[in-house]
Order: structure tokens, then sequence, then C-alpha cells
């Protein structure tokens, strides 16, 4: 707590003196436990998922060296099964949907717009813990045996054949839906009634705007995976017949369920993704961004739109030809919000002064790789090109595009752009560009090959392929490798920035917004008083963009 | 700021303003809600529609009459719920106790009732599983109507025990008089997710209780 010390030299702000702020004001592991901060809610959500992603990356590492070879040498089938499950599972539900919105929106939320702290403090620190708690859950099934139904849990297989912990691992996933539907509730409330007076919602950032369409779709979609993963238990425990065909139940039912959620949850993952892209390109280009209000709504677009498009997953799967006309169709309406922002973006770059600190490299990654998913999307999209694809590696490609060329570059960008925000440190921005460029070399080697792979009809999720494969599942593996070291170069630096890292200034990139507007790292409750908002977001002189 | 009055939060500027959030939060955890029963209700209209035969063959196993009285005693525990949250703005914190043990009571005396019932049920055979057995040519569809009788009205159970979990806590709170007219959210906000519950089941008693009956 404060002492009279530090409350001295408040009076005299000199560059060293000790000022209190949200990270020194308690060191004891208690003050991190039961924290409600917002900020420091942020910082164990960022080491959890951190932690997960590196155990989701050591699964993938695992596939791709199984995959080096034509023959199945490293693993057995079913052991190859469980891997990329857990791959799938612990990245998808325990890394990409919290990511973003409980890492960075936890964190900047509130100070964007002006708040003291989200409207349910302790509801943010219980999502947490439920987070922790499912992915217990998760984790013990993995130690206890694994699970080999595919992350997507299909039925029957998950509820009457798989002889693994299927149990187990649904109740981590059910428990783990919670803490998002908190976290989503959270931020809806806080965003409706806690902006500081003047900030009208044509003057939010627009990270903001992608915050409250994800938290629109959390709270939408994550109770309907709740309930459906409630029924597969109830089917598995019990054998009461709602997914079982041999008792006039319908497996299909499950996967209508189950995309329901699925679906709008790939949004969970990319719009705040998309909307971190938006801040990080108007600041390093000293511009306003372009068409304000056209990516804001476009956010609420793909959030609406992305619930009535869960059946182009099912085009295959038995659904009536005309289910998957209107599908198709729907699905193809998603390609516009997403070409709006795209399209916005490049815009605001013209004419800007653009310069290239690391979290624009990540920015430039993503809007490269961002479209190469979201086109090929626009294939799968196509019924009769989707029957030829279906379940190849041309999907996979397509889903790690959006997944890792576009969320967790964005995810990187927005660490590094709000690195001294949270820390108060920078970090080395030679290391940072160098990895930044073999993460993007990296995930290209990777994952381009794979849609050749997929177009050539290699179907995903066996650990056997024929021979003529094997060129491009090597290349594959060696960008696999590359894409490794270029995760853990980031991982080093900011561990070494927290130590030995110059010390941040309140805003490093001259950026506007209001979380740039107080010292790094913030005093606990954000503003010393309430701040008003006079300004559109993003005002940036004009002449600015003209100094080169 | 917050020493103005006990109960405002720290992260809020002023009561009006965490009245807002609070109310906005409940309502925005029941559209979640209306989602997490939707998946169920989904599923029953889907078999319905597929097996109409069965479903009425196997509603009129359920017992219309513990059904219709359970209907009555929650409906009754809504109004109770109702006078407690106005008996909070009151002021009346005596008025308050007594409504809420009321609706507590109301809500026990409905799970009582729901226990007999499954009792039955499993007297009868009708649980889903290996020991269910139904005469006829309907059996399997017969026996997926319950699947959906016990998933549907477990979930909903288990709603009303959060819910009776809930309404102790307070009833506990308001003995301390810990509230006023100035500060009731709390009980205005059990009392939302209160009449949520009871809605739930006045879907859930026509569509499993009454199907085929005129």
């Amino acid at each position: 707590m404060s002492t009279a010390a530090i409350e001295a030299h408040d009076d005299f702000p000199t560059p060293t003196a000790p000022r209190e702020h949200y990270l020194n004001v308690n060191y004891g592991v208690k003050s991190w436990l039961l924290t409600t901060d917002h900020k420091r809610i942020a910082l164990l959500y960022l080491t959890s998922i951190t932690l997960f992603f590196f155990l989701g990356g050591f699964f993938a590492v695992l596939i791709r060296l199984e995959l080096m070879t034509p023959a199945g040498d490293l693993v057995q089938s079913e052991t190859y099964n469980k891997l990329f499950t857990m791959h799938g599972l612990i990245m998808i539900f325990f890394f990409l949907i919290p990511s973003i919105p409980a890492v960075l929106g936890n964190f900047l939320v509130p100070m964007m717009i002006g708040a003291r702290d989200l409207a349910f403090p302790r509801l943010n620190l219980l999502s947490w813990y439920i987070y922790v708690l499912g992915g217990l859950f998760t984790l013990c099934a993995a130690v206890f045996g694994g699970v080999d139904t595919g992350w997507t849990f299909y039925t029957p297989y998950s509820t009457t054949y798989a002889n693994s912990n299927v149990m187990l691992t649904a109740v981590g996933v059910f428990i783990t839906g919670f803490s998002s539907i908190l976290t989503g509730l959270n931020f809806i409330v806080t965003i409706h009634t806690m902006r500081a007076p003047g900030l009208t919602w044509f003057r939010l950032p627009l990270f903001i705007w992608a915050h409250y369409a994800t938290s629109l779709i959390m709270i939408l979609g994550t109770p309907v995976l709740a309930i459906t993963l409630v029924l597969v238990a109830l089917e598995r425990g019990l054998h009461i017949g709602i997914f079982d065909p041999a008792l006039g139940g319908d497996p299909v039912l499950f996967q209508h369920l189950f995309w329901f959620y699925s679906h709008p949850a790939v949004y969970i993952m990319i719009l705040p993704a998309m909307d971190v892209i938006s801040e990080l390109i108007t600041c390093f280009s000293r511009k306003r961004v372009f068409g304000y209000s056209f990516i804001a709504f476009s956010s609420v677009a793909i959030a609406v739109l992305g619930f009535f498009v869960w059946g182009h997953h099912m085009f295959v799967s038995s659904q009536s030809v005309y289910a998957g006309l209107v599908f198709s169709i729907l699905s193809f309406l998603v390609a516009i919000p997403s070409a709006i922002k795209v399209f916005n973006w490049t815009a605001t770059l013209y004419k800007g002064s653009v310069s290239y600190e690391t979290p624009m490299l990540y920015a430039f990654g993503f809007i490269g790789l961002f479209t190469i998913g979201g086109l090929t999307g626009l294939f799968l999209a196509s019924l009769g090109l989707d029957v030829h694809v279906h379940g190849t590696y041309f999907v996979v490609a397509h889903f790690h595009y959006i997944m890792v060329g576009g969320a967790i570059m964005a995810y990187l960008g927005g660490v590094h752009f709000w690195w001294p925000k949270m820390t108060g440190r920078m970090y080395p921005e030679g290391w940072a560009r160098l990895g930044a460029l073999i993460i993007f070399i990296g995930f290209n080697l990777t994952f381009f090959p794979q849609f050749i792979l997929g177009y050539l009809g290699m179907p995903r999720r066996y650990h056997m392929y024929p021979p003529e494969f094997q060129i491009l599942n090597v290349l594959s593996s060696a960008g696999a490798s590359i894409l490794g070291l270029g995760y853990l170069i980031p991982m080093v630096y900011f561990l070494w920035s927290l130590r030995y890292g110059a010390v941040a200034s309140a805003n490093p990139w001259q950026a506007k917004g209001l979380e740039w507007q107080t010292p790094s790292p913030r005093p606990t409750g954000n503003f010393p008083e309430t701040p008003i908002g006079t300004e559109e977001a993003y005002n940036y002189a004009p002449q600015e963009a003209e100094v080169v | 700021m917050s020493e103005s009055h006990a109960a405002l939060a720290h992260q809020f500027d002023d009561p009006q303003q965490q009245a807002e959030a609070v109310t906005l939060g409940i309502w925005a955890f029941l559209i979640t809600e209306v989602l997490f029963f939707g998946g169920l209700f989904t599923g029953y209209a889907g078999y319905r529609a597929n097996y109409p035969q069965a479903f009425a063959e196997a509603s009129h196993h359920l017992d219309i009459l513990l059904g219709g009285i359970n209907t009555m005693v929650l409906i009754s525990s809504s109004l109770t719920m109702a006078l407690a949250v106005h008996a909070a703005q009151s002021g009346k914190r005596q008025a308050l106790v007594a409504f809420l043990l009321a609706t507590i009571f109301l809500g026990v005396v409905f799970l009582g009732i729901k226990v007999i019932e499954y009792g039955h049920k499993f007297e009868d055979h009708l649980v889903p599983g290996r020991a269910f057995t139904f005469p006829g040519p309907h059996a399997q569809q017969v026996q997926l109507f319950f699947s959906f009788y016990f998933a549907m009205t477990g979930m909903h159970a288990l709603h009303m025990i959060i819910g009776i979990a809930i309404l102790s806590v307070l009833v506990v709170r308001a003995w301390r008089n810990r509230f006023s007219a100035a500060y009731y959210a709390p009980v205005e906000v059990t009392g939302v997710y209160w009449h949520f519950v009871d809605i739930v089941w006045i879907f859930l008693f026509p569509l499993l209780y009454l199907i085929g009956r005129h």
C-alpha cells in the first residue's frame, strides 16, 4: 500500500521517482490471486493463455513431426487422433477465444472508455478462475489418456463409440464457456453504462466496437454450446438416445447445435483481432481511420451474420440442398463487411505518414494473411467446390490463415503495441522486427503448402499419406519449425524487457486514445478523475500525415 | 466518491449508474439463459415434428394434476417474489423477509412435487436408459420424449435450486437490514431471475404435459 514517502515523491515528479501504479501497489501473491483490478486480471489471463499457447503448440510440433514421412512412424493412429484433438481444443477454447478479449480487452476496455474498472470486477476475477478450472479439467483429460474425438465432439462417435476421456473434456469446455459468457456480459454492461461523459458511441475507438460485437456473440452463442455439451454428457453417461440413430435420435442435430456456437466462435476470435488492426493502422499512419462508421458497423454486421451461416459446415452432412444453397449465400455475405474493413485499412494507409514499427509489421502481416484466409473461405462457401475440398488440408490451411495468420498476428501486434502501457517497459525494437519477419515467413511456409495438399486431395486427420505428398508435407513441417522459433523470440525478449527494457514514457507511439493519456504503467484506479470525451477517436492532426 | 453511499462500488460514479449496470447485467444474463434453454427447445421441436404420435402418447403418461398444481405453486411464488421486491422498494424489512421466505417455501413445494413425479416415472420404468420399457410400437420415440422431459425439467429444477440458494442469502441479508428504499438492487435482480425461471416453466408445462389434450 502507499506510504508517506511515495506520496512525498509524487509532489516532485522526476523520471526516476517511484510512482505508485497497479503493478507496484502490492507485491503479494494474494494481492494478485484476489485482485479485482481489470489490469491485473488481464495479466493473469496473459500468463495462463501463454502457457496454454505453448502447450497447444507442443501438440502441433508432434503432429508436424509425424507428418514428415508418409509412414506412421512416430505415433499410432490413436495417438495421432489425440494429438490433433488436444491441439484443437487447447488452441481454440483456451487460447484463441480468450486471447484478445480477456487480455487486451480486459486491460483496455475500461481505459478506452474512461472508466475506473469493468462494471463487475468480481465477476471478472471469477471468469479467470472458471477459465483455469475448465483448463484443469481438460489437462486432466489429456494426462489420463487424452481424448480422440477431434475438437468438434461429433456424435455418435463422441457419445457412443469413443473410448477416451470425452466426459472430462466436455466438462472442461463447458466450464470454460462460462468464463467467456461472464467476460462478454461484463463488456456489454461496461460499454453501455460506464462511458465517460461526452464519449458517445461514435467517439469510441473501433476496438470498443469490435469488443461489443464480440461480446454479443459470446453471450448469445456460448450457452448453446453449453447445453449441447450437457446433452452429449447425458447421452454418453445414460444412453438416452438424443443423438443416437439406433434409438431414434439424430446425430446431425448435434452438428446444428454445435456449429450454431462454433461458427460464430470463429468471429469471437477474429473480430477483436480486426479492430486491434484498426488501432495499429491508424496510429502508425498518423491519420484518422478511413470510414470509421463503416468499420464500426461492419463489426456488428459480422456478429449478426455469423449466426446464420453455421450450415456451411454441413454441406455434406445430409442437409437439404436448398438449406445448403441458403447457407452458401449467407456465407458469401460475411465477405462484405470483412472486405469493407480490409479496404478501409488500406485507404487509411493512403497518403498517411506510415512508419514500420513492430506492431505495424504485424498489422501488415494480418492484412495479407487475413485476405488469403478470407478469400479461400469463399471457396469453401461455394457448394460445388466445398464438396471437393471438404475435410482436406485445404480447410486446415484456410482456418489457420484466419486463426494464426489473422488472430494471432493481431494479438501479437496488440501485445507489442500496448506492452509499454501494461509493463512500463519497451521491448527491443530490432529483435521484435526480426521476430515478426520470422513468424511471417514461417507461417506462410507452414500453411501455404497445405492449400495445395488439400486441393490435391490429402484428407485432414490422418497420420499416414501417399508418398507423392511428402515434399509439400516436409515443406510444411520445416515452416512449422521456423514458426515455432518465431514464437519463442518474443517470449524471450518480453521476459527480458520486464527487467532490462527501456523505461516507457506515457505515450511512446504518440497515439491518441484515452489509454495513453496517463502514465505507464497505469495507477490502480486508471484515471485520477473521470475524463471527459471532447473529440472523435483517432484525431490525428492532418499536417502530421504530411510530415515525412 | 464512494464514501457518500455505503453500497456504491468504487468503479461507479453514482448509485444511478450502478443500478443501470446491474439491471442491464441481469437482462443480458437472462438472454444467455434463453439461448441455453433454446438448445433444448430446438431439439424438442425437431423430434416432436418428426414423431408427433409418439410424443402425444408419451405426454399422456405425465401427471397433469401434479403438473397443474405445480404451475399454480410457481405462479404464486412469482407473486410473492414481486411483493418482496415491492416491500424492499418501500423499505419494509419485515414484509421483505416474510415474502422472501414465502417464495422459498413455494419453491421448495414445487421441487417436492417434482420429486414425487420423478419417483412415479422411476416406478413406471419411464426413465430413459437401460431400464426403460414402454409397450407399443413407439418405445424408442417415447424414450426420446422422456429424455427431453428429464433434461428440460431437470435443467429447470437446477435453476430453481440456484434461485432458492440466492433467496436464502437474501433472507439473511434482509434480516440484517442490508437493504433500504435506496438500495435494493440484489432483491430486484433476483426477482427478475425468479420470474424468468417461472416463465420457462410456463413454456415447459404445455409443451410437455398438454400434447394432444383438447
